[in-house]
C-alpha cells in the first residue's frame, strides 16, 4: 500500500496555532539581533523543555554550533532555519511508510497503559476504510475493564468489523488467532489487533505479547507492529521502545496526543536509538485526527 | 536495562565520586551540581524546577554548613535529600473529609492518566478504611468509559451512579451534581466523581471541568498524573491548577521504571501535595504517598518503611509464630514451606519488594533476571506430592519422585534439588530458631523490624544459598546466560535470585547509612 505521508495537508492547516511548537520558547531567541551566549542557553532550554532529553539536546546544539561557525553567520534567522533542517534531517533518515501489502495485512498495536492504543485503532480503521479497504478489528485487550466495548464502539464508527473474545479474560493470543483466521476465511484485507496496555517492566505481560505474535504468525506474517507512544511522555519513552522492540518486534511508532502542549521531542531519541521510524501521528479525539508522519511538517511545526 | 539508570543510580554515582574527599572545592561542587542537573533532566524533572533545585543545592553546598562539616560530601547528600523532601511536600497529607457527609472527591487529569482505574482503587481503599463510597460516572466523552467505571466499581464492590450512557451523550455537570444528591439521599459518606480526560490547552473542556467543580463544590480535587510524563508536566499542572484548582495530586503507573521526575515538578510548581501513589494493575495496588520516602528512594536509601508495612499487612503473625515453633521442634514440613511461599506471594511482587530495599541500585540487573514464575514451579512440585510425602520427605524414593516430576511438569532433577534444598534450609532454620546465627548474606538489620515473620522468611530464602561468593558469582553468571540447569542450583526454592540480589544490599546499606550518619 502506498505511503500515508500524503495526508500532511490536514495537519498543516493547523500549523497556524501549532500548540506543540517550540515557538514561545524560541521566539525571544530568534527576535534577537545576533547570536550570543544567551541564544545558546535559550536554545538548549527550549530543546530540553520539549523533551528532547540531555543527550540529543547536546548533540543538536553541538551540530548547530559547528554549522554557525562554518557559515560564519550571526543572524538568528539562519539559526532557526538550521535548527529546522537539523531536526528534519534527523527525522527523515528512516522510511515512515506503512507496509500493508500482505493479504491479510496484520497490524498489531502495542504500548503502555493509557497512551491511546484503542483510540489509535479506531482512527486507523477509519483511515483505512476511507481508502476503501475492508478492516477487521481484533479486541485482544481482554484485561482492562470495558476495553472490548471501547474498541468495538470505535470499530463501529469506522465501519469495521470486530472479533470479540468469547469470554472475559480469554487469552489475548487466542483472540488474535481467531481474528486473523476470520480475516483469512472472509477475505478481509486488513486486520488490526488491539492489545492490553502493559508497562514494559512487567516481564510476564511482555512475554504474553511475544506469544500473541508467535501465535498470529502461524497463520499469516505480521505486516506491522505499531508501538503507540504518548507525546506527554518524557525520557521513559526510550525504555518503553526498547522493551517493546525486544518483545514484540516493533516496526513503527505512533505518536499520540500531539494536540496538547507536549512536544514529544523524545521520539527523535527513540527513532535514532532504535532505528524504528515514526509512522503515524495522532492529534485529537475525533476519528479523523490521525495522519501519516512527515519529517518536514513535524520539524516545521516544532520550530516555526 | 543497564543503559537506563534511574535517578537514584545517577545521584549515587555522582556522590560516590564525592565520598572519598575530605574537602570540597568550588570546582567539585560545580561538577556535582552539573551531574545532579543532568540526572534530574533525564529523570524528566521540569527544567525550571531543575534550575531552581540545583541553584539551591549549589548555594547551600558552597556555604559554611558544608565547609564546617566533618564530612563535606556527606553534607552535600544531606542537602540534596532535604531539598528533595521540601519540594515533594515536606510531609504527608491525608484526605480531608467533610464535617457533614458526603465528602466529595473529584478526579481530573489528562487522557490516559488512569483516572477511571484510580477511581476504583480509591473506592476500594476507602471501603477498607471503613467508608461507604459512591462512584459517579461523569466521563461521558471517551467511548465506554461509563461501562469501564461500572466494571471497576463491581470489582471494588462499590455502587456506581451512572444515569447517562456516555459515548458523547449527556451532560457531565448535571451527572456530577445528581451524583452528590444521590449520595446524600442514600447516605453514602464519600462520592468519587470520575471526569473525562482533557488537555490543559483545551479551554472548552477545562471550562467544563471548572463547571463541574463549581456545581459539586468538592472537598478534594485530585489531579491524576502519569509518572512517566515529561517536561509537559509543568504546563499541564499549571493549566489544571488554573482550571480546577486541585487540592492534591495522585501519581499513577509508579510501578514502571519511569524515574518519576514529574512528582518533583508538579509538587514544586503547584505547591500541592502528592497524596497517593498507584503502583500496579490490580485495585489493591494503591497507597498513600510518602514524600520523605520518595526522596529517600531517589537517594537510593530504599523504601524500607513501605516494604515493612507491606510485609506486615500480608504476613500473618500467628502463622509466623507457628512456623518458628516448627523450626525449633524440627517439625517443619514441605507443607509449611508451601504455605510460607504462598504468604510471600501475597505480599505482592517480590521484585517490587526487593526494589524498595536500600542499595537496590546494584541489584536491579539481577532483579531483571529473577523469574517469579520459579516460585510457581516450586509450588507445583510440592502440590504434586501427597500429604504424607509433604510431612515426611524421607518417603520420597525414586519412583515417587518420578511421579511427582511427571505430575508437576518438572524433571526429576528439579524435584531432587527442591528436596535437597529444603533439607538444607530446614537445618539452617533450626539453628536460627534455637538462637544461633546462620551464614546469611544480605539481610542487614532492618530498622524497626521487630516482627518475627518477615525475618524468618528472609532468612529462609537466603538460607538456601551458598555463602561462598565465588560460587554465587558462578551461579549469577549462569542465571544471566539463562542456563536453565545451572540456574536450578540457585533456584531450588525459586528464590535463588532474591538471595543473590540481597548480597550487595547489606554492604550498600551499611555504607550508605554510615555515609549519611544515620
Amino acid at each position: 500500500m502506498a505511503g500515508f505521508g500524503t495526508s500532511s495537508s490536514s495537519s498543516s492547516s493547523g500549523a497556524a496555532r501549532t500548540p506543540w511548537s517550540l515557538g514561545g520558547a524560541l521566539r525571544g531567541m530568534f527576535a534577537r539581533k545576533s547570536i550570543d551566549d544567551d541564544t545558546w542557553i535559550e536554545l538548549e532550554d527550549a530543546l530540553l523543555g520539549a523533551d528532547f532529553g540531555p543527550d540529543v539536546t547536546d548533540a543538536i546544539v553541538e551540530q548547530l554550533r559547528d554549522k554557525v561557525a562554518k557559515f560564519k553567520t550571526t543572524d538568528p534567522a539562519d539559526l532557526q532555519r538550521m535548527l529546522r533542517e537539523v531536526i528534519e534531517e534527523r527525522l527523515e533518515r528512516l522510511d515512515s511508510t506503512l507496509t500493508l501489502s500482505n493479504r491479510p495485512a496484520v497490524v498489531l498495536v502495542v504500548g503502555v497503559n493509557g497512551v491511546g492504543k484503542t483510540t489509535t485503532i479506531g482512527k486507523l480503521a477509519k483511515f483505512l476504510t476511507n481508502y476503501g479497504r475492508s478492516v477487521l478489528v481484533g479486541a485482544a485487550d481482554t484485561f482492562r475493564a470495558a476495553a472490548v466495548e471501547q474498541v468495538a464502539t470505535w470499530a463501529e464508527r469506522a465501519g469495521a468489523q470486530v472479533v470479540r473474545p468469547q469470554h472475559p479474560g480469554q487469552d489475548p493470543a487466542s483472540v488474535a488467532f481467531q481474528t486473523v483466521q476470520k480475516a483469512i476465511d472472509d477475505g478481509i484485507e486488513i486486520v488490526l489487533i488491539d492489545t492490553a496496555g502493559r508497562l514494559q517492566t512487567k516481564s510476564g505481560l511482555m512475554d504474553e505479547l511475544s506469544k500473541v505474535r508467535r501465535v498470529v504468525e502461524k497463520l499469516a506474517p505480521i505486516a506491522e507492529v505499531l508501538l503507540v507512544l504518548d507525546a506527554t511522555t518524557g525520557q521513559n519513552g526510550l525504555a518503553q521502545a526498547e522493551a517493546f522492540i525486544e518483545h514484540a518486534g516493533v516496526t513503527g511508532l505512533v505518536l499520540t496526543k500531539l494536540d496538547g502542549s507536549a512536544k514529544g521531542g523524545f521520539v527523535l531519541a527513540v527513532q535514532e536509538r532504535t532505528g524504528i521510524p515514526i509512522k503515524l501521528v495522532g492529534q485529537g479525539e475525533g476519528i479523523g485526527d490521525l495522519t501519516g508522519f512527515t519529517a518536514r511538517v513535524f520539524a516545521a511545526q516544532l520550530v516555526n | 536495562m543497564a543503559t537506563f539508570e534511574n535517578l537514584s543510580d545517577r545521584l549515587t554515582a555522582t556522590f560516590r565520586n564525592l565520598r572519598g574527599k575530605g574537602k570540597l572545592t568550588p570546582a567539585d561542587i560545580d561538577g556535582t551540581v552539573r551531574e545532579i542537573r543532568r540526572a534530574l533532566l533525564e529523570a524528566d524533572v521540569a527544567l525550571e524546577v531543575v534550575k531552581e533545585f540545583t541553584g539551591k543545592v549549589r548555594e547551600r553546598a558552597l556555604g559554611d554548613e558544608v565547609n564546617k562539616a566533618l564530612n563535606p560530601a556527606q553534607q552535600v547528600v544531606q542537602i540534596v535529600n532535604e531539598e528533595l523532601v521540601t519540594i515533594l511536600g515536606g510531609q504527608q497529607r491525608r484526605l480531608e473529609f467533610a464535617k457533614k457527609p458526603p465528602t466529595v472527591i473529584m478526579l481530573a487529569g489528562l487522557q490516559g492518566a488512569g483516572k477511571t482505574t484510580l477511581a476504583g482503587k480509591l473506592a476500594k481503599w476507602l471501603v477498607k478504611e471503613g467508608h461507604t463510597p459512591l462512584l459517579v460516572a461523569a466521563d461521558l466523552q471517551r467511548p465506554q468509559a461509563v461501562q469501564q467505571l461500572q466494571v471497576v466499581g463491581g470489582q471494588a464492590g462499590v455502587p456506581v451512579f451512572a444515569p447517562e450512557p456516555g459515548n458523547g451523550v449527556g451532560n457531565p455537570v448535571k451527572v456530577a451534581k445528581e451524583g452528590v444528591k444521590e449520595a446524600e439521599r442514600k447516605q453514602y459518606d464519600t462520592v468519587i466523581v470520575d471526569t473525562a480526560g482533557r488537555l490543559g490547552i483545551d479551554s472548552e473542556l477545562m471550562k467544563q471541568a471548572s463547571d463541574i467543580r463549581k456545581a459539586i463544590d468538592p472537598d478534594e480535587v485530585l489531579f491524576v498524573i502519569d509518572a512517566m510524563i515529561g517536561q509537559d508536566a509543568v504546563t499541564t499542572a499549571r493549566a489544571f491548577q488554573d482550571g480546577v484548582d486541585f487540592t492534591g495530586v495522585v501519581l499513577t503507573k509508579l510501578d514502571g521504571d519511569a524515574r518519576g521526575g514529574a512528582a518533583l515538578s508538579v509538587a514544586s510548581v503547584t505547591g500541592r501535595p502528592i497524596m497517593f501513589a498507584s503502583t500496579g494493575e490490580t485495585l489493591d495496588d494503591f497507597e498513600p504517598f510518602y514524600p520523605d520516602r520518595m526522596a529517600s528512594r531517589i537517594l537510593d536509601l530504599g523504601d524500607i518503611l513501605t516494604l515493612i508495612e507491606q510485609a506486615q499487612s500480608a504476613f500473618d503473625e500467628d502463622e509466623a509464630a507457628k512456623v518458628a515453633e516448627k523450626f525449633a521442634t524440627d517439625s517443619f514440613t514441605l507443607d509449611d514451606f508451601l504455605k510460607q511461599m504462598q504468604q510471600l506471594k501475597n505480599m505482592g511482587s517480590i521484585k517490587g519488594m526487593l526494589g524498595m530495599l536500600p542499595g537496590a541500585r546494584g541489584m536491579r540487573e539481577q532483579l531483571d533476571n529473577f523469574d517469579e514464575r520459579e516460585i510457581t514451579r516450586t509450588e507445583a512440585i510440592i502440590q504434586s506430592m501427597t500429604l504424607r510425602e509433604r510431612t515426611t520427605p524421607k518417603l520420597l524414593n525414586g519412583s515417587r519422585r518420578v511421579r511427582i516430576a511427571r505430575g508437576s511438569g518438572a524433571t526429576v532433577t528439579d524435584v531432587n534439588q527442591l528436596v535437597a534444598r529444603f533439607e538444607q534450609a530446614s537445618k539452617m532454620m533450626k539453628t536460627v530458631a534455637k538462637g544461633g546465627v546462620p551464614q546469611v548474606p544480605g539481610m542487614g538489620p532492618i530498622p524497626g523490624a521487630s516482627y518475627g515473620g518477615k525475618k524468618k522468611a528472609g532468612a529462609q530464602k537466603k538460607g538456601s544459598r551458598s555463602g561462598n561468593p565465588a560460587k554465587r558469582a558462578a551461579e549469577n553468571a549462569a542465571l544471566v546466560q539463562g542456563g536453565a540447569p545451572a540456574a536450578a542450583a540457585g533456584s531450588g526454592f525459586g528464590l535463588g535470585g532474591a538471595a543473590k540480589a540481597g548480597g550487595p544490599s547489606e554492604v550498600e546499606l551499611n555504607s550508605l547509612q554510615k555515609f549519611l550518619g544515620r
